[in-house]
């Protein structure tokens, strides 16, 4: 076990799975010397070469044409986008290609790559450079996202992205560059799939992923003092998402509240909640819900942006009030 | 430079004519499919442009990679994908390239380096530059071909291509198949500044130009280039001029542009123009005239076969989707 943050912990999965597979390489922007944007790559370059951690030219295609065309000569590349919102920059290739290519080709080949695109606020940068756009890719078949909380969940979601033969979406949370955690440096790859309870309770379920699961853990904490045991599972992989694990907390709790920073409109709480509904039709103790930031583009200043952010105390006083103990 | 090359034999002229005659049935096959409801969709003619794709992958060994575009029957063919198996796929049955998932614009075979064609300007291209990096990381002999039109040289992921591909000096040959038209618009009205190949130079891409109607003049301008790729010379931009016969896609007429542009087009036909320089040296046109036919018939045969063919379960269409989270299917 060792304290490390999670960029750090990004930074070892890499390594390992590098090590492990002479066929694994990245790319991106200033993933060299500099060693991305928040030291994700730090020192990976001088330890496997220029042409293994590639620094790119600010070309977002083709990044990602680069990373398909790879792959399916054989390699598995991870393709660095920087941030989710400039992997728009690259849609057409994530989704009409990267996608798609195996199904259309019926299997002929498969396109293992991860396209790493860090989401969130962080730093008021405003609406270009904050998004967490996660429902365009989970909504798009052929695709896996993933979306760690923990320096230990990116450290084994990572490797097992690597692994995985699928594409898969890897959205690490920019506010949690620096967030320290425990790691076992041996530990196996984390199943895909699998979300994680990361506290017990038995009132109601708090059910988020990425940054806003941690502030689900915050919200329980202040739930307690009002005498509301809530259970708080962190989805981690968004598609596929843990049905098992999820309707288990339900049956348990009865009550259900979702909670994500990307907007409540069009959110993947509200496809969540759908599916909720139509296994627990008429059996829960209460109305369920979803909270998510309102529809308009992240705002700059401090106070603005603060209404977009999912902050332990919202979460709180909605799951409080879901459970009738304002 | 290409003057310098030998000229190929009339037994090879005779060998790249076959396979033009191949794709020109077939095209006209598809067309004909097409109007009988056969065909979903539509497809994209290659007809009149036969001479690129079969005077440059006749350089191409089988390990070599092509990647096409929504026109890509040509290309296909070429790098010897089997006819039966195109029309198989066209007409949406088990036995296709894909089984019936794909269609027209997805035809692809990996085991002959085929990349597949592609239903997005110029997702073949920048993937093409993809595999080619691919490559050079592996150290391997392959090149790769990206066959794109003149319609790509108006999307800003080709330059992306462009420059990466001479910054990182990959084993790529551009082939721009320059027909003259973007869908319905003439690519010169819809193009500010200098045309294709000019802006290509500003890459520091080494540009040649070709008659694409001549296949003679193709194969030896594209011989050079292959070997200059292969020897590790970084990507070279071969412009080849040529028509698109038919409308953008089999429905369209093509009314949009004038007659008498058509009909000299269609004068300067490209198997005509093989046929013509086989017939100078000496080849029989009974021998010439009888790849035709032969190349008739065979099509004639393979669309009877496809048409037999079963159409795919229908749980297929629920296989390949992905490993983790694919959909199950229920009747």
């Amino acid at each position: 076990m060792a304290q490390m943050t999670y960029a750090q912990a990004g930074c070892l999965a890499l390594k390992q799975e590098m090590e492990r597979d002479g066929n694994v390489w990245a790319l991106g922007e200033d993933v060299g010397p500099e060693g991305g944007v928040a030291g994700q790559y730090l020192g990976l370059q001088k330890h496997f070469g220029a042409a293994r951690i590639l620094d790119t030219p600010i070309s977002e295609s083709m990044i990602m044409s680069a990373a398909i065309g790879s792959a399916l000569l054989g390699m598995r590349p991870v393709a660095e986008l920087r941030y989710a919102d400039f992997a728009l920059c690259a849609a057409d290739e994530i989704i009409n290609q990267a996608a798609k290519i195996r199904y259309m080709l019926d299997g002929q080949v498969r396109v293992p790559i991860v396209i790493r695109q860090p989401i969130g606020m962080r730093w008021g940068m405003a609406a270009q450079h904050s998004q967490s756009n996660e429902n365009i890719w989970i909504g798009t078949p052929g695709l896996v996202v993933v979306a760690p909380a923990t320096p230990a969940d990116n450290h084994g979601l990572l490797k097992a992205a690597i692994r995985s033969d699928d594409p898969v979406v890897f959205m690490e949370h920019k506010e949690l560059w620096l967030v320290q955690g425990e790691v076992d440096e041996d530990a196996e790859p984390i199943e895909i799939g699998k979300a994680s309870v990361r506290r017990e309770g038995s009132d109601i379920t708090l059910l988020s992923w990425s940054k806003t699961a941690n502030n689900c853990l915050a919200a329980a904490d202040l739930l307690a003092l009002k005498g509301v045991s809530a259970e708080v599972i962190d989805l981690r992989t968004l598609w596929p998402w843990d049905r098992e694990t999820v309707f288990k907390s339900i049956q348990k709790t009865g009550r259900i509240l979702i909670a994500h920073e990307s907007p409540r409109v069009g959110g993947f709480g509200g496809e969540l909640l759908a599916e909720i509904a139509e296994v627990f039709w008429g059996q829960l103790k209460s109305r369920h819900m979803r909270i998510g930031s309102p529809r308009i583009p992240v705002p700059y200043s401090k106070p603005l942006e603060d209404i977009c952010r999912i902050g332990p105390e919202i979460i709180a006083s909605t799951a409080a009030l879901l459970c009738n103990t304002q | 430079m290409s003057f310098l090359r030998d000229l190929p034999s009339q037994e090879r002229v005779l060998e790249l004519l076959q396979t033009m005659c191949l794709i020109r049935e077939f095209e006209e096959a598809a067309g004909q499919a097409l109007a009988l409801g056969h065909v979903r969709g539509s497809v994209h003619q290659y007809t009149g442009q036969e001479a690129i794709a079969v005077g440059v992958c006749s350089h191409l060994n089988h390990s070599d990679y092509v990647s096409s575009h929504h026109r890509g029957h040509g290309h296909a063919i070429a790098k010897g994908v089997s006819p039966y198996r195109m029309l198989c796929e066209l007409f949406g049955r088990q036995g296709g390239t894909s089984n019936g998932k794909g269609g027209s614009m997805h035809i692809a075979d990996f085991s002959l380096g085929m990349l597949g064609a592609n239903g997005v300007v110029p997702d073949g291209v920048t993937m093409a530059v993809g595999a080619a990096h691919a490559i050079k990381m592996q150290g391997r002999p392959e090149i790769v071909v990206a066959f794109f039109g003149d319609g790509a040289m108006n999307r800003g992921p080709l330059f992306e291509a462009f420059n990466w591909a001479k910054l990182f000096n990959l084993p790529v040959l551009f082939v721009c198949e320059d027909n003259g038209y973007s869908v319905t618009l003439r690519t010169l009205d819809v193009t500010g500044g200098p045309p294709a190949a000019e802006r290509v130079t500003a890459f520091g891409i080494p540009v040649s130009y070709v008659n694409g109607n001549d296949v003679v003049l193709v194969h030896q301008s594209s011989g050079d280039l292959i070997e200059k790729v292969r020897a590790g010379g970084g990507p070279h931009f071969l412009h080849a001029s040529t028509y698109r016969w038919n409308g953008h896609l089999a429905h369209d007429k093509g009314l949009y542009r004038d007659p008498l542009e058509v009909e000299k087009a269609r004068k300067d036909d490209c198997l005509l123009n093989a046929k013509n320089w086989l017939i100078l040296r000496g080849t029989s046109s009974g021998r010439i005239d009888s790849l035709r036919n032969a190349a008739r018939q065979q099509i004639s045969r393979d669309v009877e076969n496809a048409l037999k063919a079963p159409f795919p379960s229908l749980e297929t269409a629920f296989t390949e989707v992905q490993d983790l989270g694919s959909p199950v299917w229920h009747r």
